[in-house]
């Protein structure tokens, strides 16, 4: 007890003076959290709209109106024959355009449903997808509106009223931090904890440690602790910064986090400790740590591509990414303030993962101390 | 030269029967047999590579011997590798402290791992700072010391918990000669309380300041002995220093000489080892003039460890099979 407490002591003290671990540590978050969360937006603004208007009636312009009072659309130019229209889209300058026929208002009027065509420049599929969607909607209300106004109600016998719950407003941002915590804790927790003992075989501390009559279990809880606490305030700092950068909300328990937050940590820390026990160097760490933790956490986790659109193959990957389970469990208690009960399943695998990286670390520091 | 207290009748402090460490084919060490007595300093020689390091990280309990057996304090090494541990104390070249940790928290955390609880400690850290002449830099980063007391801060972290063994794994590494002087008489007074000092190193000057030293080569042990015994390797094998302006054509032709053994380079000399048998000095010198060579003086020295470790060397790879228990150096020329 007293020789990790002697570790965790020195350890405190280092990290307290090395300003490169510090930064890492303290600004690194931050600096995500900016980026991702002002830069990263998959919400689609202002998009350069043409504008075809040949039927030239009050109902056109109406509708015309409701996409660009839409927020989502800027109208860029008024063109009057396909040519020109071609040419806009080819140079860029319009990214969509809406083509509204003649008869449109004498369609709508006399109940038959009217047809207007919606370009887009589909070179970001993920942009034109959701251009599409928005495009749409805009298009049935407001014929719904226009034709109501107008003198006979709308023919549509079924028609869907979307609610969109735990974030009404589809900010991409609500859905993003959660898998920015994941993202973070693994460069907090895995490449700090790795970078510090794999710099200490550089220095030759650790071999220095070695002869000493320590055992492993000391060594590892008094150089793992600082870093664990470390991880959990670097989480909280994001955390109550997108709460009020962004507005997240956090809707569950906050114990349930804590226990979340608390078992993913011991897994990224297990993680850190075995790949120091493998790397000699800190750039072989830093390497190792990139493509076993930052790279399954970026692209397999949830955090920014939907699992459920990847090749089968990729899905079946994604089972052994421990950010997975942990993004379902913190958008759940953070989104959607899911109880704990429900989310047993994310929190076994999370509990697995800690213990199989604990344990496997414990095992190879041990037997590279003999 | 403090007393050499290899007479005395204790057990041994460290004793090694047989070592042998593998690292898949490549033999590291190869049945090393040797003992050290209590309070003794002994010197351990070997080029890089040639199985120092190896050897004592078996003795620090670090690594499983392939087999052999080695006793460190009356602990089997093999069989409890911790308990070596809490008698040794070990560092190594490096000096491996906390460069970013005050002298303080080095001792501090050395204390700790060490298991030396809050009054020990007090009473350590303070033999530490006197010892080690670190007063009034208690609170100095470690980085920011200078060679000498970094040196002796890590000789003081290995010593904190009192070892009865430590283990020197070249100290001396690019310190200045006054620390390295300096450094050698906390030795000496570490040896005279009973410490028993192993140490490993390339200078040869150190070598002289131990009581005993064992030559290693090739994982095999050499020589063992006093230095004084260990240059018995020369009994009768006289050894020329030749100066002149051009050494390495001197080296040639003296290679050709049927009366020179062998030649090596020292400094700007050349050091000749005659055969066995009468000859001299001044046939030697008008043969090299007669072939042209301008030589400014030509005397017979007194060996020096550096004569004996190439010559070790170089009769070691001449007979690559030889028997690897430590040769006494004295019964070479039985």
């Amino acid at each position: 007890m007293r020789k990790a407490l002697a570790v965790y002591r020195k350890e405190l003290r280092q990290i307290r003076r090395d300003r490169r671990t510090l930064t890492t540590i303290v600004f690194v978050p931050a600096f995500f959290l900016l980026l991702y969360g002002y830069a990263l937006n998959f919400d689609i603004r202002h998009i350069a709209l043409a504008v075809q208007d040949r039927d030239g009636t009050p109902q056109s312009r109406a509708l015309v109106s409701a996409f660009v009072n839409s927020g989502y659309f800027d109208r860029v130019a008024d063109v009057y024959s396909p040519a020109e229209l071609d040419r806009l889209l080819d140079l860029n300058t319009a990214r969509a355009a809406l083509v509204i026929p003649e008869g449109f208002s004498r369609d709508l009027l006399n109940g038959r449903m009217p047809q207007v065509q919606f370009l887009i420049n589909g070179d970001n599929a993920n942009t034109a997808t959701t251009v599409m969607g928005y495009a749409g909607n805009i298009a049935r209300s407001a014929g719904a509106t226009i034709a109501s106004d107008s003198v006979e109600p709308p023919a549509a016998p079924v028609s869907v009223e979307p609610r969109i719950w735990y974030n009404p407003e589809l900010r991409s941002t609500l859905f993003l931090v959660p898998g920015l915590i994941a993202y973070i804790l693994m460069i907090t927790a895995v490449i700090s904890t790795s970078l510090s003992i794999v710099r200490e075989k550089e220095s030759g501390t650790m071999e220095q440690v070695r002869m000493a009559p320590i055992d492993t279990f000391s060594f590892v809880v008094g150089k793992s602790i600082p870093y664990f606490f470390i991880s959990l305030a670097s989480a909280a700092l994001i955390i109550f910064a997108a709460m009020l950068l962004f507005g997240l909300p956090m809707r569950g328990n906050w114990l349930a986090l804590l226990l979340a937050l608390s078992l993913f940590i011991a897994g990224a820390l297990g993680t850190g400790l075995l790949i120091s026990t493998v790397a000699e160097t800190q750039q072989v760490a830093f390497q190792a740590a990139m493509l076993s933790s930052f790279l399954p956490t970026l692209m397999l986790s949830g955090f920014i591509f939907p699992i459920s659109s990847m090749p089968y193959a990729l899905q079946l990957i994604t089972h052994i990414v421990p950010a997975r389970y942990f993004l379902i469990a913190l958008r759940g208690i953070v989104l959607k303030g899911t109880p704990l009960r429900l989310l047993w399943p994310q929190m076994v695998a999370l509990s697995i993962y800690a213990l199989l990286m604990l344990t496997f670390s414990s095992v190879r520091l041990a037997r590279e101390r003999r | 030269m403090a007393d050499n207290p290899r007479a005395s009748a204790e057990p041994a402090a460290i004793d090694v029967r047989g070592l042998t460490r593998r690292f898949g084919q490549f033999v590291a060490v190869d049945k090393v047999t040797f003992d050290v007595r209590r309070g003794e300093i002994f010197g351990f020689l070997g080029s890089n590579g040639a199985g120092k390091s190896t050897t004592i990280r078996m003795l620090c309990g670090l690594l499983k011997p392939t087999s052999g057996t080695a006793t460190v304090g009356g602990v089997d090494v093999t069989r409890d590798p911790e308990g070596v541990k809490r008698r040794i104390g070990y560092m190594s070249q490096r000096f491996s402290l906390y460069e970013l940790l005050t002298v303080d928290q080095n001792i501090e955390f050395f204390g700790g791992v060490y298991g030396l609880d809050a009054a020990k400690l007090v009473e350590r850290r303070r033999f530490v700072i006197d010892m080690a002449g670190l007063a009034g830099r208690e609170t100095t980063l470690a980085r920011d010391l200078a060679g000498g007391w970094r040196q002796r801060l890590a000789l003081g972290c290995a010593i904190l918990h009192e070892p009865a063994i430590l283990f020197l794994d070249e100290p001396t590494g690019g310190v200045d000669p006054l620390s390295r002087r300096q450094f050698w008489r906390l030795i000496d007074a570490l040896s005279q309380s009973g410490v028993t000092v192993l140490v490993t190193t390339h200078y040869l000057d150190e070598a002289e300041r131990c009581h005993r030293v064992a030559l290693i080569h090739a994982g095999r042990l050499a020589a063992i002995g006093t230095t004084t015994e260990v240059k018995q390797i020369f009994a009768g094998r006289p050894i020329l220093e030749v100066r002149t302006d051009r050494s390495v054509e001197a080296m040639r032709l003296l290679d050709g000489f049927p009366e020179v053994e062998k030649t090596s380079l020292f400094g700007t000399a050349v050091h000749a080892v005659l055969r066995r048998g009468d000859a001299r000095a001044e046939a030697i010198e008008s043969r090299l003039r007669g072939l042209g060579v301008a030589v400014e003086s030509i005397t017979p020295v007194v060996p020096s460890l550096e004569d004996v470790f190439l010559d070790v060397i170089d009769s070691f790879s001449r007979e690559p099979a030889a028997e690897s228990e430590g040769r006494s150096a004295s019964g070479r020329d039985a």
